[in-house]
């Protein structure tokens, strides 16, 4: 029997209670970690620790994966019709909805995100997202396929069984939703890892799973660190599927243990070096805004964030000054996010701080133009305000590698050719942002640069319906949208004689 | 003529309210220039239950416009697949709140017993509903490869604009929420005729329609009779696509009409004459419960009721006295009793013809094994009357499969068929064979929202249910954007 938290907001915009439990979520019940101690949890707008809660091990994970593993062959999996698999779906979603208000303080104490923004944009996209996933569950189709009269030959999109799942800081509770969407309203079962670092709207949604009906050890939710949880689920032999949201050297560890553990199915979501390309015909007003967004929503800390800024030259005067003056506006906005009014709030750890901060003082010392920011913000908490890099080149280090923080790195460019190739030039393909009002040229771009994901006269605009994922070493695999029923099914083929004798 | 009724329900000391205008726009009206009105009689005691307003033509015209006029701005493409999924599980979530009146309402027009229409024709309904309600987000067109250098090509799935439905009097609900389910979700606007024998339970859907929240004039319902209102709608000029489950000569003339005037899309759903094969490795026990499903279940007042049973010799006799002992278990009473399993026929209408079969099988010579009998005392009883070689439930017997499926495919119908056999080549060669929409191995008569329906011959054209019914709803319009292409001109 764990523990639990309770958190008294008494803020100048939400008020309330939040009790979370603080231990593991294993096969419906709440456990402590069986010999891994505990983790604090952070309030990154003051630097303060909240809480702490029970850190997992690679033997929690095991008795994890067994409870995984029974729900899967008897009261989930293909035992459990599509229908009741989105009946539950749904029950969570209006459960979430029920509780709104104290999902978004929850995420943004834990993550410091504009209060009103985590309602907005992550709660609401969580809710949708499980939504949209509880109408597949019974619509999982295979094909029946025309051979000859001798044979009923037929395909099943078949759950895989015990899922992995990691996610990320960054949107804590919108990641829950896109991995256990479409995992369970496939059959898979489930066995996910929140990020140490924002665990809290993780274990509050563990208790309304309970709540919601969903049959014990269908999700399992277990928190702890990447060298322990991350790894025993890497390494898990009945694991039979893994799906990774994170860095891209942190993708390749769990690529290189599913290969040599069992050979487990990976999909990953990574890192990016995303491109804002403004071409002289854009829309100058609307481009300058969608590349603010693009690069400072969330505080930068986004996969697709447009981090490197391509500005024609005929324009580039003009959009600088406008770009400058929005980041400007969102300094003077800077602070806690459960202020009203507040537009950008702190980075979420201590370690990611540090992280910027360095690459900031990289871009300082690599030649780069500091033309706004570069420096934290206040005294205490982990804030960093709103920094512009210009006159960049592209061998420099903030132009090659993800700073993952509020900081842009603006680029002069004369032809179309030279800014897609400046554009591709990077190992990652996630996102590319294109600002034109000539259509050709839009769609041309679009499919000429190496992304999976492109927007074209916009930025950061997704959508639950449409697939997401990237190109190159930004990862493997697609979540959203239909097509993530075929990231969680793997296809038998059924092959019936009815007439053929040897 | 009073705009609501209170309907007292006998045995259950309650009364149900129940308007009785023309649901146009979301508000209850009376007819613009008729003072017709349509009689809903309790088949159970012959007794008129109360009277509703029968729409004109002129009514039609005000109901297409509304209709129109929503697609135009409020529905179509002015909605997004969240908003239309959203408000499709409203009206399903308020149909399972209400489900215990509405059924009650359905055992006392219809006749079929509370508790089925209760869990089986209210419960598929919510489901199916919410199963449209999350086909609604997801309508998915193709991006499709030309020149890579020049044109981006894809097809756009759209809704085909303001729809027509006329659904029959067997299974009132049922039959809305399969109509407008699909519809709705992938954005059309529609016009509900329910049928005359069975105007009431549309009626009440409606007040749920507007208390889920959807637009005035997405859905509005004309209760007319069927030469006034479904010939209208087949005939008018503004309405894109009709949808009819009825008879066949009904749908004969709806698509004549669509013919003739706009070239309307056109869905028919019609009669059938499905037959029901028994082989000699059948679990003979189960076969005999199907078969007794098939024919006994609502009243045998199903498209797909499976009217000829057709047994292979070697089991013949064994299979017809199981079969009869089935059948007579059954209990046939006023819906509202709890005990009863099946009720009356509709109407008077088909009582007579009904009758009018079993009069003329009997003076052919057939001989009835169970039934035949007609009741005294009030109400349209019809009890499962069982002909060897006649009409009603006919039992024929065959030596080979060959033969088996010549006689299941001599007709000119091709709805349902159904077969019982152990032998899993044989079902697989004989589900192959049979010419039907639907073809039931070791079962019959169970539908699932998520897999189509519809007939072949001439039982009908197009689908319902399953991701299928999303193609009847939606027209596809395809794209051909050219990006890089210049033309020569004079060629």
């Amino acid at each position: 029997m764990s523990g639990t938290y309770t958190h008294k907001f008494d803020t100048a915009s939400y008020k309330g209670e939040s009790t979370v439990h603080t231990g593991l979520f294993i096969g419906g019940q709440w456990v402590d970690s069986i010999d891994q101690g505990y983790i604090d949890v952070v309030n990154p707008a003051t630097g303060k620790v909240v809480t702490r809660i029970s850190a997992g091990g690679s033997k929690d994970v095991d008795v994890a994966v067994a409870a995984a593993k029974k729900a899967f062959r008897t009261s989930w999996g293909l035992h459990c019709p599509g229908v009741v698999r989105g009946k539950l779906l749904n029950k969570l979603a209006n459960l979430i909805e029920a509780n709104l208000d104290e999902f978004a303080a929850l995420e943004a104490l834990d993550v410091g995100k504009v209060l009103e923004k985590a309602k907005y944009a992550d709660i609401a996209s969580a809710i949708s997202c499980l939504r949209y996933y509880a109408g597949w569950a019974d619509k999982v189709h295979g094909k029946t396929i025309e051979t000859t009269e001798n044979k009923l030959a037929y395909t099943r999109h078949e759950p895989y069984g015990v899922c992995g799942q990691i996610i990320p800081w960054n949107f804590p509770l919108g990641m829950v939703a896109f991995k256990i969407g479409p995992a369970l309203a496939t059959g898979n079962t489930v066995v996910l890892k929140p990020s140490e670092i924002t665990p809290l709207t993780a274990l509050r949604i563990a208790d309304l799973i309970n709540e919601a009906g969903f049959p014990p050890g269908v999700v399992n939710i277990i928190n702890g660190y990447g060298h322990t949880v991350e790894q025993a689920i890497s390494e898990h032999p009945e694991i039979a599927k893994i799906a990774f949201t994170g860095s891209t050297v942190t993708g390749r560890k769990i690529l290189k243990a599913s290969a040599e553990s069992n050979l487990k199915v990976v999909t990953l979501e990574l890192g990016g070096k995303s491109p804002t390309i403004i071409f002289d015909d854009a829309d100058l007003e609307q481009a300058v805004k969608w590349a603010s967004f693009g690069i400072f929503f969330n505080m930068g800390q986004v996969c697709t964030s447009g981090s490197r800024i391509f500005v024609h030259e005929a324009i580039y005067d003009k959009f600088l000054e406008q770009f400058t003056a929005i980041a400007r506006d969102l300094t003077n906005k800077t602070g806690d996010p459960f202020r009203p009014g507040t537009e950008h709030g702190p980075q979420v750890s201590q370690i990611q701080f540090d992280r910027v901060m360095g690459y900031i003082e990289d871009g300082k010392l690599g030649g780069a133009t500091l033309h706004l920011g570069g420096e934290r913000h206040g005294e205490e908490g982990f804030f960093i305000k709103p920094t512009i890099f210009t006159d960049c080149h592209p061998d420099m280090k903030i132009m090659k590698e993800e700073i993952f923080g509020p900081v842009a790195a603006v680029v002069k460019f004369k032809e179309e050719a030279e800014v897609i190739e400046m554009a591709n030039n990077t190992v990652y393909g996630l996102a590319c942002h294109v600002f034109t009002q000539n259509v050709s040229r839009a769609i041309r771009v679009a499919h000429a640069l190496e992304a999976g994901n492109a927007w074209v006269n916009c930025a950061q605009m997704g959508e639950t319906a449409m697939p997401f994922g990237g190109y190159k070493q930004s990862g493997m695999g697609r979540e959203l949208g239909e097509y993530a029923l075929d990231t969680y099914t793997q296809v038998k083929a059924v092959h019936i004689n009815i007439g053929t004798r040897l | 003529m009073p705009s609501t009724v209170s309907i007292n329900i006998p045995g259950l000391n309650k009364t149900i309210n129940v308007p009785t205008g023309l649901f146009i726009n979301n508000e209850f009206v009376a007819s613009v220039d008729s003072t017709e009105l349509i009689h809903a009689i309790n088949p159970a005691t012959e007794e008129v239950i109360c009277s509703v307003v029968a729409a004109s033509s002129q009514d039609i015209d005000v109901a297409v416009a509304a209709a129109r006029h929503a697609f135009k701005t409020s529905w179509g493409k002015n909605v997004t697949g969240f908003e239309r999924s959203r408000l499709i599980n409203k009206l399903a979530d308020l149909i399972e709140r209400d489900a215990q009146e509405l059924a009650e309402l359905e055992a006392l027009n219809n006749g079929k017993p509370l508790r089925i229409a209760r869990d089986f024709d209210i419960g598929d309904s919510i489901q199916c509903l919410r199963y449209y309600a999350g086909w609604a987000d997801k309508i998915i067109g193709q991006t499709i490869e030309v020149d890579n250098k020049a044109k981006l090509a894809f097809t756009r799935h759209e809704p085909i604009g303001v729809c027509a439905q006329i659904i029959p009097w067997n299974y009132p609900i049922n039959m809305w929420a399969w109509k407008v389910a699909p519809a709705l979700a992938v954005g059309c606007t529609v016009i509900m005729k329910p049928s005359e024998l069975t105007p009431l339970t549309a009626l009440k859907l409606s007040e749920l329609v507007r208390e889920a929240g959807f637009p005035p004039g997405v859905i509005n319902t004309v209760p007319s009779l069927g030469p006034v209102g479904g010939a209208a709608l087949a005939a008018h000029p503004d309405v894109d696509k009709v949808a009819f489950t009825g008879s066949t000569i009904t749908g004969r003339k709806i698509m004549e009409a669509a013919a003739k005037s706009n070239l309307k899309k056109v869905s028919l759903e019609l009669g059938g004459k499905s037959p029901h094969l028994v082989f000699e490795s059948a679990d003979l026990e189960q076969a005999a419960s199907w078969a007794a499903l098939g024919i006994c279940y609502n009243s045998g007042q199903d498209c797909t009721a499976g009217s000829r049973v057709y047994v292979q010799e070697t089991i013949y006799d064994k299979f017809l006295d199981l079969l009869v002992t089935k059948v007579n278990a059954q209990v046939v009473g006023d819906g509202l009793d709890d005990k009863s399993g099946g009720g009356p026929v509709v109407s008077k209408g088909q009582y007579e013809r009904v009758w009018g079969y079993i009069e003329s099988g009997k003076q052919e010579g057939a001989q009835a094994i169970v039934g035949g009998v007609k009741r005294t005392g009030k109400g349209f009883y019809v009890d499962p009357t069982i002909f060897i070689f006649g009409p009603v439930l006919s039992v024929g017997i065959f030596k080979t499969e060959e033969e088996a499926i010549t006689l299941a495919n001599d007709t000119n119908y091709g709805l349902g068929a159904g077969l019982h056999s152990n032998d899993a080549s044989q079902c697989m060669r004989v589900s192959s064979a049979l010419e039907a929409g639907t073809v039931w191995v070791n079962q019959y008569n169970i539908l699932n929202n998520n897999v189509p329906f519809g007939g072949k011959k001439q039982s009908g054209i197009g689908r319902e249910l399953g991701s299928y019914a999303l193609e009847e709803y939606t027209s596809v319009k395809a794209i051909h954007w050219n990006f890089g292409e210049k033309l020569e001109w004079p060629l």
